[in-house]
């Protein structure tokens, strides 16, 4: 009887602690989603997103340069990385399933996904910013490109693996060639999953600041000039954040809850779209 | 006859040039870009690497701007500190959350509750900095570590883990920080890895009149071992580059921290705060140095992970 006391005990105690790891999770969540929503919201105002900085120090002002600078960045990213990583993917998904050296970069290409952004910002900066010799928003647009490749090319292959091989053997018995089985057929019944990564992978660099710190750097003017130097909302809350008044604090409590509320959407509806997608 | 060659040899033409665009940019994304990164980090240090020697570099703890002279040893050891120790945190944490998502939550709830940990994946890393310096330090300073030192400060050996004056900018707060953001990473390689379990073995142990944690202990975990490794160190290879959560909270002091509660520094930290400081030659090649053993050593680990995590999956695909 003892025996079995002892098992009942060890199952409970063990179960507890699970159930204790997953409430530290939520609480963690909760904490900072909530300290984010209480200090940010309030700040919100139209000041915010219509008018540049003020000088350090003074009241008011906003985050107009940063707003756009970050959508700037963000775009020149993303149409430099969709269609390399879209191509990619399809390589891996449709050419190299079997060929040893593909599988071998495809999982160079999972690695990528989790390699340092701070060293993708260093070697931008050695590459671009270095021989041009001043910060610029283009640099930083092409640092976020290369973080988001791995992102789309992992997507597009998972998604276009999905599709069943009948279809492709439907296409090919009406006598169509492989690259016109990939985009015409294959390609347009994965297109959902597809733009999804491509979601997923705007998520991911939208959050971004260590690449953005070497490349494009900051700026306290609305600059629309992608070979000047140009803010970002990510930079411009580090500088804000470390910086002594709280006026700066204010202001990048309320960039963050925006920045972070965006991110959070968007990543939720790219994973709600390919779990489904998956089953 | 001759109209049909010509179209197909015009489709053949076609399939070869969409297959060569295709190839180049795989070739780019798995080979260029991992390659091209490497020899740009290794160039731009090489003139640290001839200055100071690599294995000099690698030991020395100098870090002085003024007389030029530069060692990785600080940053180095500082990296690998918080990263152990925010491994230490999250790995049984991660593990107790992927059994509550597989095993405990009701089936309803389950999508909730794998979408609320995901979203902390999904958290812009410069957020966990700065709510570490605003929310999680000052608690830490004022509270937590003062506590901690009044509890455990004449305890023999770990006494001396809470020797210092607590701020909250330290080892402990950084490794707190860091390891809630690798947790959703651990914690989903896990979930997969149990998800992939055969009923059939969990059932059989059940009909043996098995506990839930007896099941858990005895079939799940080691069969999916090889991906709790693998999660583990794929968690590692995420912690070791992290900039920003790091950043805000690890004070930017370069010492070797003697205490959980002293501030530190680490490749990242000294890479996001020094970089466009740097202003001669050798300090930035110093720095491209550092970045250098940091994509080294964030990329073997990542493949080491890869590798783990492969090995289970061949085991189950059938």
């Amino acid at each position: 009887m003892n025996v079995k006391l002892k098992r009942k005990i060890e199952n409970t105690i063990f179960l507890s602690l699970s159930f204790l790891s997953a409430s530290f999770g939520l609480i963690f969540l909760f904490w900072i989603l909530g300290d984010l929503f209480i200090n940010g919201f309030k700040y919100i105002n139209i000041d915010l997103f219509i008018k540049d900085p003020v000088p350090p120090g003074m009241e008011g002002g906003g985050l107009k340069q940063a707003f756009i600078g970050h959508i700037i960045i963000t775009v020149i990213g993303t149409v430099i990385g969709t269609p390399i990583g879209i191509l990619a993917g399809i390589y891996f998904a449709e050419y190299g399933r079997n060929s040893k050296i593909a599988k071998i970069g495809r999982n160079i290409v999972d690695i990528m996904v989790s390699n340092p952004s701070i060293v993708i910002g260093a070697v931008v900066y050695a590459l671009l910013v270095k021989p041009v010799g001043h910060f610029m928003g283009f640099a930083g647009g092409v640092a976020l490109a290369l973080l988001m490749i791995p992102v789309i090319v992992i997507t597009t292959d998972e998604m276009m693996k999905l599709i069943p091989k009948e279809t492709r053997e439907a296409a090919y018995a009406l006598g169509a060639q492989p690259w016109q089985v990939n985009f015409q057929v294959v390609l347009k019944a994965a297109k959902v999953g597809v733009l999804t990564g491509v979601i997923l992978g705007v998520a991911r660099i939208s959050g971004e600041t260590a690449p953005l710190l070497f490349t494009s750097f900051n700026n306290s003017f609305t600059n629309l000039d992608p070979t000047k130097p140009m803010a970002s909302l990510t930079v411009t809350v580090f500088q804000y954040a470390m910086g002594p008044y709280d006026d700066w604090h204010r202001q990048a409590w309320a960039a963050s809850f925006i920045l972070t509320f965006a991110v959070l959407i968007a990543s939720i509806t790219a994973r709600y779209i390919i779990q489904r997608k998956k089953h | 006859m001759k109209t049909v060659n010509k179209a197909l040899r015009k489709a053949k033409l076609l399939e070869t040039v969409f297959k060569s665009i295709l190839g180049l940019a795989a070739i780019f994304v798995g080979f260029i870009l991992p390659v091209s990164i490497f020899i740009s980090l290794y160039k731009e240090s090489s003139l640290a690497i001839e200055h100071f020697g690599i294995l000099n570099f690698i030991t020395s703890t100098d870090w002085d701007p003024v007389a030029q002279k530069f060692g990785g040893l600080v940053p180095l050891v500082g990296t690998l500190i918080s990263t152990f120790l925010a491994t230490l945190i999250a790995a049984p944490l991660s593990i107790g959350i992927a059994i509550f998502l597989v095993e405990l939550s009701p089936n309803r709830l389950k999508p909730i509750f794998s979408t609320a940990i995901e979203l902390l994946a999904g958290i812009p890393s410069i957020i966990y900095g700065m709510w570490g310096l605003f929310v999680l330090a000052p608690l830490f300073g004022e509270k937590v570590e003062p506590w901690l030192q009044d509890e455990f400060q004449n305890v023999p050996l770990i006494g001396k883990l809470f020797e210092g004056s607590p701020t909250g900018i330290d080892v402990l707060t950084t490794s707190l920080v860091l390891s809630i953001m690798i947790i959703p990473f651990m914690s989903s390689v896990v979930k997969d890895a149990f998800n992939m379990v055969p009923p059939i073995m969990k059932e059989s142990a059940y009909a043996l009149g098995a506990t839930k944690w007896e099941v858990i202990k005895q079939v799940m975990i080691p069969i999916t071992a090889s991906s709790i490794a693998g999660g583990l160190i794929l968690s590692v290879g995420r912690a070791l580059g992290e900039t920003m959560a790091v950043t805000f909270v690890a004070g930017n002091v370069n010492q070797i921290p003697k205490s959980l509660l002293d501030p530190f520094t680490t490749i990242t930290v000294a890479l996001a705060n020094q970089f466009t400081e740097a202003d001669t030659a050798i300090y930035l090649s110093s720095l491209y140095f550092l970045a250098l053993i940091l994509f080294i050593m964030s990329f073997f680990v990542l493949y080491l992970s890869k590798i783990m995590l492969l090995r289970l999956e061949k085991k189950w695909k059938v």
